[in-house]
């Protein structure tokens, strides 16, 4: 790998891991600021999941939302009807969601391009009704709030504080650097996955399928890998996200959930890592900003659309390959300066 | 004043250079054969003509530039394009395919018609059939009445003969010498086959990659030692 | 069996709108090679314009027409400036803009209009009354739809079969660099394309508006499911598999959920899933849908 490469990856975990733990020392951040810095943490999860099926090996999902939808409604239903603590329901979650995925990405190979993007939207819409459904009653509570606040298997049940290794922490704090935690973890697994054999079968499957085929890769196999990874993501996601808010109800993952994953991952940059974490500030953040604009309730959306149409139309590699550009004299410098 | 007016031509495909600086000319009736291998350059430079590849230098129709100009307004300004892989639209009927034709007339389409059929008889029995069903020579022939029935000053031929039988290849060849006696038409044909070419034209260009290596009088090149060799093989 | 035909009546006039909205997905998709996501979008846009026109004093019957010609002009207008950029590119820079149209128009319509309970048309042009034929009641609302849709697919019809436009238009979209090479300008027609389904979306619009009251942003969000699965069941490249596509779709529906109350499955609300799961299999089993050509493709 190149050095250049090496000073990028160094420089921005040198970033990412100084932003969290500024959020430590930040004087303001109260209750709600953790919980939405733990929010950001789980778009950075599932966009990167997302990135990884849609930017690495060019499967266009627009379902993703589902994944999610899963992994959080499986942590909520092991927490409240099987007392299960909610840490482990986190791994549970990742593999139920995979399984998802996988099971998707098998009929996914016959679809292709379009058709999946078809199959994928369809999914995304249907899934707020399959949640709400009646007959469905013993697994999602048919739409009714899965309340998971007091429940003894909660690491701050009813938001009080967490001991954790002798020390007492509030609960947003919590499970902000759980969310955290786990985020980095898994952003070193992807980077590692990608950068190794799977990452280059992945490219070769987006790039030329037929290419692939011949050179050997089996386009099918990481195909599937490729969607069981990225919705295992999507499903720890979903889990931290009910965690952090203590209920699921079928609103918490809309039809329009996966679309918004579209968008960040958009903007940080189809097929790169670095801009990720920018791409998972601007889904969650702009509401929020949005809101100085008028409060009326169709501006987020309206900022997001334009912004996805710009970034389609002017900044094709997001806010990853617009870094890359404005960073290259930077990073070229230190790179030839290592050298000599 | 040439119909047909090239300077310094270069075309590139994205990051490749396909023409290095093409000059050449076609004047009012006349017949001109561009020969040369393949990736000589030979259809891109067509392409250059018709607006369907970036170009940089001067192509210039009846005095006027039309570098870069889009293939509709070349097109209007009365060149007939008929394309490596003929460009019919294999879905529509023989009839839709001449009516598309004549799509810039804006009458005349009968008159237009008649003459077509004068040429190709057979056009007239197979005018509801689907265009893409024709044989090889059919659709060959199509082709070309297709691109008469704009009217045109000028026609663009890329390698006619292609695949197609030599009796066929003849009676095409035949009725472009016809075309240019009474009507008029110029063309400029690409070929493979040089023979023919270099017999129903008056004046001819070698292209190799990219640039026109002979040019001159076509009986002239006939003799030429070198586009024997490699051309002619003998 | 008259509650039977029943149905299928009310099917064949909901079916109608999907029709309409599915035969503007194909008239794009033929022409552009696009799936357009944002057609339910852009047609719940133009409904609330009509609304607004209809607001300020113009009355129902004249801001229908007019609608639809804003519809036209703004279907060119996207087409022309932004839609044109992704042509002939990867998919997936196609897909993305569309989605985020569809984010983008469903984001203006809340927050111009928001999401106040309105009714349009306001003061019912369509007659509430219904006419009985041999013991099914036809509503006169459903009659109209019905009538409408007939017209303008004839319409369109005789547009693409009869006129030299018509003809220029299908091979625009046969074969653009052969179209070009006649003297078309591609590009309008392109845009055209895109004008006429916008005009059928707001069509489309009009007539949700009118037959599920209220009108609101999201009304559009299923139509626009279940005008995807017509599509693809038709075949993406076949108007006629659109509009027929359309009409089942829109009868069977209605017969799932009328007949669900025999097998309680709770399948009312469940409408949006079985469209999807017909466009799953459709896609897996046969995708180039009933009438469309089978692609084959070449290795």
């Amino acid at each position: 790998m190149s050095r250049l490469t090496t000073v990028r990856a160094a420089v921005t975990a040198v970033a990412l891991l100084a932003g969290i733990v500024l959020m430590y020392f930040a004087p303001h951040a109260d209750r709600i600021g953790y919980i939405k810095g733990a929010q950001l943490g789980t778009y950075f999860i599932a966009i990167l999941g997302l990135n990884i099926v849609t930017g690495y090996t060019g499967q266009i999902s627009l379902g993703h939302g589902a994944f999610m939808a899963i992994g959080g409604y499986t942590t909520a239903i092991l927490v409240s009807e099987h007392g299960v603590r909610d840490l482990w329901t986190i791994p549970i979650a990742a593999l139920v969601a995979g399984l998802a995925g996988f099971i998707v990405g098998v009929p996914a190979l016959r679809l292709s391009g379009l058709y999946l993007a078809l199959a994928t939207f369809g999914l995304a819409l249907a899934m707020p009704a399959i949640l709400s459904w009646d007959k469905l009653d013993a697994v999602t509570k048919s739409g009714h709030e899965i309340q998971l606040f007091n429940s003894p298997h909660l690491i701050g049940k009813g938001f009080e504080d967490v001991h954790f290794l002798g020390r007492t922490l509030p609960f947003n704090h919590a499970v902000y650097y759980l969310t955290w935690g786990i985020a980095l973890v898994l952003l070193v697994v992807a980077w590692l996955i990608l950068r190794g054999a799977p990452g280059r079968a992945f490219r070769a499957v987006r790039d030329s399928e037929l290419a692939a085929t011949s050179s050997g890769v089996h386009v099918a196999t990481y195909k599937t890998l490729a969607f069981a990874i990225s919705a295992a993501y999507a499903g720890i996601a979903g889990s931290l996200f009910v965690i952090a808010l203590a209920f699921a109800d079928p609103q918490s993952f809309p039809a329009t959930l996966s679309l918004t994953l579209l968008v960040g991952a958009a903007v940080a940059g189809l097929g790169s890592l670095w801009g990720v974490l920018a791409g998972a500030a601007f889904v969650q953040f702009l509401p929020d900003f949005a809101v100085h604009i008028s409060k009326a309730q169709g501006v987020p959306d309206t900022v997001y659309g334009a912004a996805l149409i710009l970034i389609v139309l002017l900044l094709p590699t997001g806010v990853a390959g617009g870094l890359r550009r404005a960073l290259s004299p930077l990073t070229t410098r230190l790179y030839t300066r290592s050298q000599s | 004043m040439p119909l047909l007016e090239l300077e310094n031509v270069e075309a590139r495909y994205g990051a490749v250079q396909a023409l290095h600086g093409v000059s050449l000319s076609v004047g009012e009736g006349e017949v001109v054969a561009v020969l040369g291998g393949n990736g000589a350059g030979k259809t891109t430079m067509l392409r250059a003509v018709s607006g369907l590849v970036s170009t940089s230098g001067q192509v210039r129709f009846a005095g006027e530039r039309i570098t870069g100009a889009s293939p509709e307004r070349v097109a209007r300004a009365g060149v007939a394009h008929v394309p490596e892989g003929r460009g019919l639209f294999n879905e529509l009927s023989v009839y839709d395919n001449l009516r598309l034709g004549a799509y810039l007339q804006r009458d005349g389409f009968d008159e237009g018609y008649e003459r077509v059929q004068a040429h190709f008889p057979w056009l007239e029995r197979r005018r509801d059939q689907q265009a893409g069903t024709l044989s090889g020579g059919e659709q060959q022939m199509l082709a070309v009445a297709r691109a008469l029935m704009g009217r045109p000053r000028l026609l663009l031929l890329d390698e006619p003969s292609l695949g197609l039988a030599p009796l066929v290849v003849r009676e095409i060849f035949g009725i472009l010498d016809d075309l240019n006696e009474k009507e008029g038409l110029a063309v400029l044909v690409v070929e493979q086959n040089a023979k023919l070419a270099l017999r129903s034209s008056s004046r001819a260009y070698v292209l190799e990659v990219g640039r026109v290596a002979l040019e001159g009088p076509s009986a002239e090149l006939a003799e030429n030692e070198s586009v024997r060799k490699a051309y002619l093989g003998y | 069996m008259t509650e039977f035909l029943q149905q299928v009546v009310a099917g064949l006039a909901s079916g109608s709108i999907y029709a309409l909205l599915a035969l503007g997905i194909v008239i794009i998709y033929r022409s552009t090679g696009i799936v357009n996501f944002a057609q339910g979008e852009m047609a719940t846009f133009t409904t609330f314009i009509a609304w607004t026109l209809v607001d300020h004093g113009l009355g129902y019957w004249a801001a229908f027409p007019l609608t639809l010609l804003i519809a036209f002009a703004g279907g060119i207008a996207l087409e022309r400036t932004i839609v044109r950029r992704v042509e002939g590119g990867p998919v997936i820079t196609a897909v993305i803009l569309t989605i985020g149209l569809f984010i983008l128009l469903g984001g203006l319509s809340n927050w111009i209009w928001k999401a106040e309970v309105r009714s349009f048309p306001p003061d019912r042009p369509f007659p509430t009354s219904a006419w009985d034929l041999g013991g099914v009641a036809i509503s006169k609302q459903d009659a109209g739809i019905l009538a409408i849709t007939v017209v303008l697919v004839v319409a369109l019809w005789a547009l693409f079969q009869l006129t030299k436009l018509g003809l220029a238009l299908r091979a625009s979209a046969l074969n653009p660099t052969a179209s070009r090479l006649v003297g078309i300008r591609v590009g309008w027609m392109l845009a055209l394309g895109w004008g006429l389904a916008a005009a059928l979306g707001a069509v489309a619009g009009l007539f949700t508006a009118a037959a599920s009251p209220p009108l609101d942003p999201n009304m559009m969000r299923p139509v626009l499911i279940y005008a995807l699965a017509a599509a693809v069941l038709g075949g993406l490249e076949s108007p006629v598999g659109a509009i027929i596509g359309g009409l089942a779709i829109g009868v069977l529906l209605n017969l799932v959920v009328t007949y669900d109350t025999h097998i309680h499955l709770d399948l009312d609300r469940m409408r949006i899933p079985i469209a999807f799961l017909m466009i799953l299999i459709v896609l897996l089993v046969r995708p180039s849908g009933l009438l469309g050509r089978s692609v084959v493709r070449r290795v």
